[in-house]
């Protein structure tokens, strides 16, 4: 395997990495390193993400999938420990910019975790929480912006008689469709999912799945798995990371059936820890 | 988990600890409980005759073994004679022992307890012809009830006619309506001194079982009972009458007798007013330590520093507030605000506000430690979550953090309460009293007086336990108010915990 990648594996590998034209990609990444405390998480990472389709980032544990995603949303601006290069661009608009709020770079860019995380309030005002941030609206407004997210997350018919309850007392996958809810309330651009599914069963997982397709008609959504099966059914498009580095992005059908690299190929076929 | 065999003695000795601590807690309350409420118990007297023929009546108590033989405790009362309450008598002396119904235990405002027989009855100076013992009893009972009518007349009157008027006798200005003003309290006076005049009619004539004869004004009867003539119900509403007393009264005869109302109430004020200070202090410094400030060398320094100064004995917080509390802001306070009552200090003496701001103090470093690890128990996706949909810091920690921390907190004031409560030694030096009668709360503006000296439940065990004359007196006492203490602080950290239960019940437990 190693005496594979050591041939001339840097051109091999730019020609790996497809190229979305520019007017066609949301977001955009370019030379991105990110470093914990000295420790390199991203090396000099490219790419652009397509609007309107979902692109899922794939890669062994500690490969900077997860990292890559936060640095979207500037999730990162809380560690100090942090310290990063190269630029990110949100519809052509660099999300670094001192111009750019972060709260509201953050409402563009919502982004759901792997384990959910209601907010200790009702179902009602979880999903009214990012609404109520922005200021005052209606109640009525506010009670149909809330519908038309719960019915988006597939979760409506589900909870429209218990509002009121604690978030709390739903179970795991109605607890993660119930955060992307919240997350769809304030309208984003791109949802960032870090392992959604992850800790959910197999129902739960199918239903978030299927969430995922039906979303991307509206937004643009980037989906961090460590489930390569995950990838391959609900993703348009597929990024390998491997050691903070990019290795291989291309349409997902081709990835996965017929990889460039021999890395991706081990990686896909599990040949690779 | 099950007990389980063949991993040697270690999970036998785990549970015998567990099972020597419960039985000890048990034993505790046990004895509190035993000792001091059967204080209360109306127990029956004797008359007891010894071998030089002389004759005493009394309420037999413990024994001790000596040289000379078995020596039993008596309670004879009538100490104006005996010079003591208390008899020590050697039971090979008891010639004849005999339990007649009609002997009298009387509580007294003066003299403590009488024991004997009602020989007969005065109205204003003459004897009362009553044709037996019957109708005596029944004659003195009814003339109390009559006495307690009277007295409780007089104390409305003081209440609603003679104290608002002098309220306003000091603000009023003018001279006609002081001249109205005086007018009025003196009519109140007049009718409050012919009410004290009726109530001063009867008298009661009483006989010791020895010959000795006394008159005592029915006033002065605080309560009569006729042990040996009562029947189990009676001698349980006896009891609870006597439990009662003792929650709602307030102390008499140098704290030996009567009842610790004022510590109670003192005690759950203090509480109550320490929590309300330690509650956004402490919340607040944990939730700077925990989730604003920088988690350098610095922080981690003023986090060990808080956690040992939990550590510091109780003693040492109350010389620091009387150092800086008492002298220093009070003193300050006296010269600037009340300087015309000088040199009699308002602030700059101990008092309510300053003993709750010491224990505030003391408990601090409880409320911060338990506030820190419920906010650092909270997952960090949880505010991830709130800062992914645009919330500022300040929005997360309000609307996320702080709701979800919540129980922590409770939890840190249950433990707060908890080592508050039960603090005697700080108190000393910072305003507890001996004897403090008025509550420091009542109808009189600014209604709760934080300048007043207070009484406390744990200072109370204390001063009638070891400053009390009359030890044997003093010990039932002791051992009842030792279990109010415990009790009153039962049910402080119940409150707080029934409050934490439903906080919790609303949201279900925290996700993992």
């Amino acid at each position: 395997m190693l005496a594979q990648s050591a041939t001339p594996a840097n051109i091999a590998e730019r020609e790996a990495v497809i190229d979305i034209a520019a007017a066609d990609s949301c977001l955009e990444i370019q030379a991105l390193s990110l470093a914990y405390a000295g420790t390199p998480a991203l090396k000099e990472l490219t790419l652009r993400v397509p609007r309107r389709r979902v692109t899922a980032f794939i890669g062994p544990s500690g490969c900077g999938k997860s990292t890559l995603l936060r640095a979207l949303n500037r999730l990162h601006d809380l560690n100090e420990t942090v310290s990063r290069r190269g630029e990110i661009r949100l519809e052509g608009q660099e999300i670094h910019a001192p111009e750019v709020a972060v709260a509201e770079l953050r409402r563009r860019v919502g982004m759901v975790f792997q384990t959910p995380n209601p907010f200790p309030m009702s179902i009602y005002e979880n999903v009214a929480f990012g609404l109520r941030l922005q200021g005052d609206m209606r109640k009525r407004q506010r009670d149909e912006v809330v519908e038309w997210a719960l019915r988006s997350a597939a979760l409506w018919d589900e909870v429209k008689a218990r509002l009121g309850d604690s978030a709390w007392s739903l179970s795991g996958g109605q607890q993660q469709r119930l955060v992307i809810a919240r997350t769809l309330a304030v309208k984003p651009e791109v949802l960032l999912l870090d392992e959604p599914a992850s800790a959910l069963d197999p129902i739960s997982t199918l239903k978030i799945e299927e969430l995922i397709r039906s979303l991307k008609s509206q937004l643009t959504l980037v989906l961090v798995t460590h489930n390569m099966q995950q990838a391959a059914r609900v993703s348009d498009y597929t990024a390998f990371l491997h050691d903070g580095e990019l290795v291989e992005y291309a349409p997902t059908d081709a990835l996965f059936t017929n990889p460039r690299l021999a890395r991706t190929e081990n990686y896909i076929t599990g040949r690779m820890a | 988990m099950r007990l389980s065999r063949g991993e040697g003695p270690w999970p036998w000795l785990a549970a015998g600890s567990v099972a020597l601590s419960l039985l000890l807690l048990a034993a505790l309350l046990t004895l509190l409980a035993g000792r001091g409420l059967a204080h209360f118990w109306p127990a029956e007297v004797v008359q007891v005759e010894l071998d030089d023929g002389s004759r005493f009546a009394a309420r037999p108590g413990r024994e001790e073994r000596s040289a000379e033989g078995v020596e039993r405790l008596y309670h004879t009362g009538n100490r104006e004679w005996l010079g003591t309450p208390w008899r020590w008598v050697e039971v090979a002396r008891i010639v004849e022992q005999q339990r007649p119904a009609e002997l009298v235990v009387i509580e007294r405002r003066r003299w403590g307890d009488f024991i004997g027989r009602v020989a007969g009855l005065e109205e204003d100076g003459e004897a009362l012809v009553l044709e037996d013992d019957a109708a005596q009893w029944a004659a003195l009972n009814a003339r109390l009830a009559r006495l307690e009518a009277l007295r409780a007349a007089r104390d409305a009157l003081r209440q609603d006619e003679v104290m608002p008027r002098v309220r306003e006798l000091g603000a009023a200005r003018d001279a006609a309506s002081r001249a109205r003003l005086e007018g009025e309290l003196a009519t109140a006076n007049a009718e409050i001194l012919a009410l004290q005049a009726q109530m001063a009619r009867d008298r009661v004539l009483l006989e010791s079982v020895d010959g000795e004869r006394l008159a005592l004004p029915l006033e002065d009867i605080l309560a009569i009972q006729r042990p040996n003539d009562m029947r189990l119900p009676a001698k349980l509403g006896a009891w609870g009458t006597g439990v009662w007393r003792f929650l709602s009264e307030g102390p008499r005869a140098a704290n030996t007798a009567g009842g610790v109302w004022p510590a109670i109430f003192g005690t759950v004020l203090l509480v109550l007013l320490m929590s309300a200070l330690v509650a956004p202090f402490g919340v607040l410094a944990a939730i700077y330590l925990n989730e604003i400030a920088h988690q350098g060398r610095l922080t981690r320094l003023v986090r060990i520093s808080v956690r040992n100064l939990a550590g510091v004995p109780s003693i040492v917080y109350g010389v620091f507030g009387l150092g800086v509390f008492v002298y220093g802001i009070g003193g300050s306070l006296d010269e600037w605000f009340f300087s015309d009552q000088l040199p009699s200090p308002t602030f700059g003496t101990g008092g309510l506000l300053w003993a709750s701001l010491t224990l505030a103090l003391l408990t601090l470093p409880v409320v911060i430690v338990a506030t820190e690890e419920g906010l650092a128990r909270i997952p960090d996706h949880q505010r991830e979550g709130a800062l992914a949909l645009g919330a500022t810091r300040l929005e997360t920690l309000r609307r996320v953090v702080v709701p979800m921390a919540l129980p922590a907190m409770l939890t840190g004031m249950i433990l707060a309460v908890a080592r508050a409560a039960g603090e005697v030694a700080p108190l000393m030096l910072v305003g507890v009293a001996k004897l403090a009668p008025q509550v420091p709360l009542d109808a009189e503006f600014p209604f709760l007086h934080l300048e007043r000296k207070f009484m406390h439940l744990g200072y109370h065990i204390f001063d009638v336990g070891f400053h009390s004359g009359d030890v044997e007196a003093a010990l039932p006492l002791v051992y009842a108010t030792a279990l109010l203490l415990v009790l009153v602080i039962l049910l402080l950290n119940l409150t707080a915990i029934l409050l934490r239960h439903h906080l919790k019940a609303r949201h279900g437990a925290l996700p993992r």
